[in-house]
């Protein structure tokens, strides 16, 4: 009945194999950018039509397999898809933000020499990440999650003449590939676990149904459940290993907003939620996670407000809202993640799809300058609504959106989240500071951005000034579709407490319902604390955008004056709390100088001086035997003579 | 002609041998030509086996043939015996399959005396399929010192500056191997014979049998897998390798890559762990702990290279490394990752040292620092480049990933739990090596100007890698094509190696229908030597 549904992840993988090996004979950017938006948008359609159907069906898990992958006795391992409520929904957010972004991309790459290499990745990458979420087992999944790190991998580094962006891509690779171990290890101390337990197996639906086979609480649930969120750390960009998000903006801006905002970087969420049978059984993973998740949501905001780079704040903000999303996975709010997941792709894709019409419009406006000004830096912005107010209306609502203003859809979701830290049987109100304080900031640097970048008066060079122009339709289009959804997508979860269904945590109950129950998760209080819980998340977020218009609108002197008057936290804050150069000098460098001895000493000097010694005295050996073969006919009387002397004296004493 | 197909197949390049004697020795292209196509029809000849489902049904040995050979009464007899089975049917294939492919690669690289050259691969290429076809243990050592030979003068000839050191030190540490063995061998045979078990010369199959008391056992596993660990090679008797690899022509160091290290861990595979299941539990800690720290410290000290040919041959280390692993594992997971991977290392390592030497020939050189750019003038060779890279990293999707992911996983099943973990940090050194070097070879500006006008692949260079690549994603995607031959065989060397006397492994039944599999075939292992 399902049984399309592998076209949904094979669309993009044909537009991605045809651009990538006829892309250059084709040449025609029309035509390039036609194939890889078309593709995906028949991708999306499929994916539509499947989340209705599942939508208006009774049975709600449905799996196909497609062909026997790997197997070896007892190990049997398919390529097989699984479609359920969560990854329906996962699936409408990849293909539909995915469509429209290959749609921008074909506005914003205008013009450059590997157009078609561009949508070649892109179009892989659209393929993976849907096999990760689609995958039935967690080897298919596997296959998706190096997948996306490769496509990033490729497209952060897609300007490749630049050391900086190899040196992010190969970053963002190894960094992810810390977490892989995490996941690797997790993967096979479960699959050795359920073994034992007689279950051979790493399909998601056999796993959720034998996961109560292993110990609730117990040691190993949870090695196993901490190993996979290692890996979700790595791709979600979480403490310890989310330094290489921010570096990962070498990317084409479009790859910042599906890949490193919308997609994958919500991999490590989603990984989470398919397995929540399994982490809501290791209350200790859960609480590590939601304290993970809340002190990321607060770091990554406080060196967000710092950043004059627009993409960085960006990044930083990506990293702080993945956060809430991991908070809410940690405290066992799983569908508000998701319902987070969702709204952030919205609100997110659209601030840097936003922003990349700044830069591209900035960035137009310098080339026929002919000047050389860092077009992503805000402090050469300033005023640009008036020259490009559709980007501006939709960056607006987007902002609002990711502030938690009341009725956009940002707040449903946020307030959940903040809703359950707070209020959860997994939860405790020291999370909930951490995220309400997280959400003051986000609404201080989001308007900090706006108004640096739309607001006051024009700072860039006036030779490029008025030659910003409003970007063309494939990027406006895109832009509108996502503002929009940016400011209703929240209403599919409107909570019981404003009178609303809910319906998205009741379309996915059935995947998380069970593990809540079965573990009694849930969030408890009075409809008083949740109010007044809500008005001061609002009354914060206010705070927040006031004290913006306040520094950055009314007073635009006073950012110097504060940045004076706390010159040591402010260094701490724009160097990243130097983790970079923490994790330089713990991990790089003992790494190489571990390597250099490693070679030039044990094996160059041990190992093979025992091997050349060996030689040496062998040689040794054999160069002073060599006077026993001199050839001289008294040599050897006198040898014999001597020998005689000894046998014979041998013999008598 | 099936009956005796592997004789054809594995002789027939000395045929190749006689042809190329009278042929003029200063027409070169006709030299190449010639040895190209014998390699060709070798690899027809071999085909058959690769489709032949016999395979999939029966664990054990077919295509047998058998003569007598030397037969001096009680005294030493030995016997021409061959057949293939699952464990080295691969083996057989990546070899008539990678030999083509080696001529191919050394086109324009090899100016001196060709003939010799190519009479040495054809050599070379007999020597290994005797030895992966042998049944008969002295048979064997025959043709495993008959690799020596070509594998000396390739590198003693046609190497780089340093060939004679790296020659000879290649020389000296196999022959030292080689020797422990032949004494061990001669060992194997006066025990046999006291026993009285012997009727069959060398025959491995009866070796097999061989009930020797725990002492023999152990020392002659000591020799054997003395002489195997150097051919591996394992930390720290890999020191040869970087040299050989570097001095020596191309050709040389796909065919060493490919196919020569894997007569190590073949024959731990059909041989040492086998023949002595007794005290197979002894070493295996150990031996495991080697192969661990051959993939953190081949991978470390890959890292730190300035020479790419150099990197790749520590990274050789590293990756039969978890080729070790999965075979200690001493479960079917870890043994057919194990196997797999050899084969993998044969295509993806195989592949990057051509890659090395397209550079070279080139440039003439093979450092680092020489490079950077070089994507910009080249992006056919960047892609292929690319997608090697990436199955020597052991990427989902290519072959690399599912010889370690079943290794590992083999290996966290046994009694190998915490080695596994530490294996498992290779992949993340796997991808800090390998794309630190890509990236600074091929990505940036070009900063040398010599790099200027660097020529893209030409259509030759091309045609050796896709076969190359085809397999890079067919193992990688549809393992099973290869897993189904193998899977009856190596229960049957489970069987025989004593998996459950290890105890490493504790293999249950699927619970009511879950991971509908077939079920190990090792349950009543100890019938056998006890």
């Amino acid at each position: 009945m399902y049984s399309n549904l592998w076209l949904i992840p094979f669309f993009p993988l044909i537009g991605s194999i045809i651009n990538g090996l006829f892309g250059k004979k084709i040449k025609n950017e029309a035509v390039i950018g036609g194939i890889a938006t078309g593709l995906m948008f028949l991708s999306f359609l499929v994916a539509a039509q499947n989340f209705f159907k599942l939508l208006g069906d009774k049975e709600k898990v449905h799996e196909l397999v497609i062909a026997s992958w790997m197997s070896v006795g007892n190990f049997q391992l398919n390529w097989e898809l699984l479609l359920d409520p969560l990854s329906a929904v996962m699936i409408m957010v990849v293909t539909g933000v995915g469509t429209l972004i290959h749609l921008y991309s074909i506005g914003y790459m205008h013009g450059d020499e590997s157009f078609y290499r561009f949508f070649s990745y892109l179009n892989l990458f659209a393929f993976a990440m849907l096999m990760l979420v689609l995958g039935g087992n967690a080897l298919v999944m596997f296959i998706g999650w190096e997948g996306v790190g490769l496509c990033s991998y490729l497209l952060i580094g897609y300007y490749y003449e630049k050391k900086s962006a190899s040196t992010a891509a190969n970053k963002a690779f190894i960094v992810n590939r810390v977490g892989d171990f995490g996941f690797l290890c997790g993967l096979f101390v479960l699959f050795w676990a359920l073994a034992e337990k007689g279950v051979w197996t790493l399909n998601f639906v056999e796993i959720a149904e034998s996961g109560h086979l292993l110990e609730s609480g117990g040691l190993l649930i949870t090695v196993v459940t901490l190993c996979f969120f290692l890996g979700a750390t790595g791709k979600s960009a979480q403490i310890p290993l989310f330094t290489w998000l921010p570096d990962a903006m070498e990317g084409p801006t479009p790859v910042s907003a599906l890949i490193h905002a919308a997609t994958m970087v919500t991999a490590g969420v989603y990984m989470i939620g398919r397995m929540n049978g399994l982490f809501a059984m290791a209350p200790a993973t859960m609480m590590t996670i939601a304290i993970v998740g809340g002190l990321t949501a607060f770091f990554a905001a406080t060196i967000g407000l710092a950043q004059n780079d627009i993409k960085r704040v960006l990044a930083y903000s990506t990293v702080s809202q993945l956060g809430y999303m991991f908070l809410a996975m940690g405290v066992g709010a799983f569908s508000a993640g998701i319902f987070h997941l969702m709204t952030h792709a919205f609100f997110k894709a659209c601030l840097f799809l936003g922003s990349g019409s700044v830069i591209h419009g900035l960035h137009h406006a310098y080339h026929h300058a002919h000047l050389h000004d860092d077009p992503q830096d805000m402090r050469n912005m300033g005023g640009i609504r008036k020259k490009m107010p559709i980007t501006f209306i939709t960056f607006l609502v987007s902002t609002i959106a990711i502030s938690g203003i009341p009725f956009f859809s940002g707040f449903f979701s946020k307030d959940e989240i903040l809703w359950w830290s707070f209020g959860s049987t997994r939860g405790h109100c020291l999370l909930w500071v951490l995220g309400a304080a997280a959400a003051g900031m986000t609404a201080f640097y989001m308007f900090r951005l706006v108004f640096m970048t739309f607001f006051g008066e024009q700072k860039t060079d006036a030779r490029a000034k008025d030659h910003i122009p409003e970007s063309p339709f494939t990027i406006t289009i895109p832009l509108m579709v996502l503002g929009f959804l940016a400011l209703i997508g929240g209403y599919i979860g409107v909570p019981k407490i404003l009178g609303g269904a809910n319906r998205f945590h009741a379309f996915l109950a059935p995947v998380f319902e069970h593990a809540q129950h079965a573990n009694e998760i849930h969030a408890h209080g009075s409809h008083a604390t949740e109010y007044t819980l809500m008005a001061i998340s609002v009354a914060i977020a206010i705070i927040g955008i006031f004290t913006a218009w306040v520094m950055y609108v009314k007073n635009p002197e006073l950012p110097g004056k504060f940045v004076a008057r706390f010159a040591g936290a402010h260094r701490v804050i724009f160097n990243k709390w130097y983790i970079d150069e923490l994790y330089d000098f713990v991990f790089v460098n003992p790494c190489k100088k571990i390597g250099t001895f490693l070679w030039r000493g044990v094996d160059v000097k041990i190992v093979d001086g025992v091997v050349n010694g060996c030689a040496w005295v062998v040689k040794g050996i054999g160069s002073g035997l060599r006077y026993t073969q001199s050839g001289y006919l008294y040599n050897y009387a006198m040898i014999m003579v001597v020998g005689v002397v000894l046998i014979v004296g041998f013999f008598v004493f | 002609m099936a009956d005796n197909l592997l004789s054809l197949m594995t002789f027939f390049p000395l045929l190749g041998i006689l042809i190329l004697l009278f042929l003029p020795r200063d027409n070169g292209g006709l030299l190449k030509g010639v040895t190209l196509a014998v390699s060709l029809i070798t690899f027809a000849i071999s085909l058959p086996l690769a489709f032949d489902n016999v395979f999939t049904t029966s664990g054990g040995m077919h295509y047998r043939e058998f003569y007598q050979w030397i037969n001096i009464g009680d005294f030493f007899q030995m016997n021409y015996n061959i057949g293939v089975d699952g464990i080295s049917l691969w083996l057989v294939m990546l070899t008539t399959f990678i030999t083509p492919i080696t001529i191919l690669s050394t086109w324009d690289a090899v100016e001196k005396n060709i003939k010799g050259f190519m009479a040495m691969l054809l050599l070379l290429e007999t020597g290994m399929l005797g030895a992966f076809i042998s049944l008969d243990l002295f048979l064997f050592y025959i043709f495993w010192e008959l690799m020596l030979i070509p594998m000396y003068f390739l590198i003693g000839i046609w190497g780089g500056k340093n060939r004679i050191y790296a020659a000879v030190k290649f020389f000296i540490y196999t022959a030292v191997g080689s020797l422990l063995m032949l004494v061990a061998i001669i060992f194997v045979y006066y025990f046999a014979q006291q026993s009285g078990a012997l009727t069959n010369g060398f025959g491995i199959q009866e070796l097999y049998k061989l009930d020797l008391p725990y002492n023999a056992q152990f020392w002659l596993f000591l020799a054997f897998g003395f002489s195997f660990a150097i051919k591996v090679p394992m930390f720290p008797l890999h020191t040869w390798l970087p040299d050989a690899h570097t001095e020596a022509p191309t050709a040389g160091s796909v065919i060493l890559a490919a196919v020569l290290l894997k007569m190590g861990t073949y024959g731990y595979v059909r041989f040492a762990m086998p023949m002595f299941p007794d005290a197979l539990p002894t070493f295996i800690p150990f031996l495991a702990f080697l192969s661990v720290v051959g993939i953190i410290y081949g991978s470390l000290v890959a890292m730190m290279q300035d020479d790419i040919k150099k990197l790749v041959a520590y990274s050789s280390v590293a990756h039969l490394g978890f080729v070790m692993l999965g075979v200690f594992a001493m479960n079917l997971q870890g043994l057919a990752g194990g196997m797999i991977q050899m084969i993998n290392h044969g295509i993806s390592t195989g592949a990057l040292f051509l890659i090395v030497g397209f550079l070279y020939e080139r440039r003439h050189t093979r450092l680092i620092t020489e490079f950077g750019g070089v994507a910009t003038k080249m992006p056919i060779f960047a892609t292929i480049f690319m997608i090697v890279t990436f199955s020597s990293i052991g990427l989902p999707g290519t072959n690399g990933f599912v010889g370690e992911f079943l290794a590992l996983m083999g290996a966290f099943q046994s009694g190998l739990r915490w080695y596994a973990v530490f294996a498992t940090t290779g992949v993340i050194l796997a991808a800090v090596y390998m794309l630190w070097v890509y990236q600074r070879v091929m990505f940036g500006k070009v900063t040398n100007p010599e790099n200027e006008n660097l020529k893209d692949l030409s259509a030759r260079e091309i045609a050796i890698m896709l076969p190359l690549l085809l397999f890079i994603f067919w193992i990688g995607i549809a393992p099973n094509t290869f897993f189904s031959k193998m899977n009856p065989a190596m229960e049957l060397m489970l069987e025989q190696m004593g998996a459950d006397k290890v105890a490493v492994v504790e293999m249950h039944q699927p619970a009511d229908g879950h991971a509908a599999g077939h079920t190990n075939g090792h349950a009543d292992t100890n019938a056998d030597h006890q």
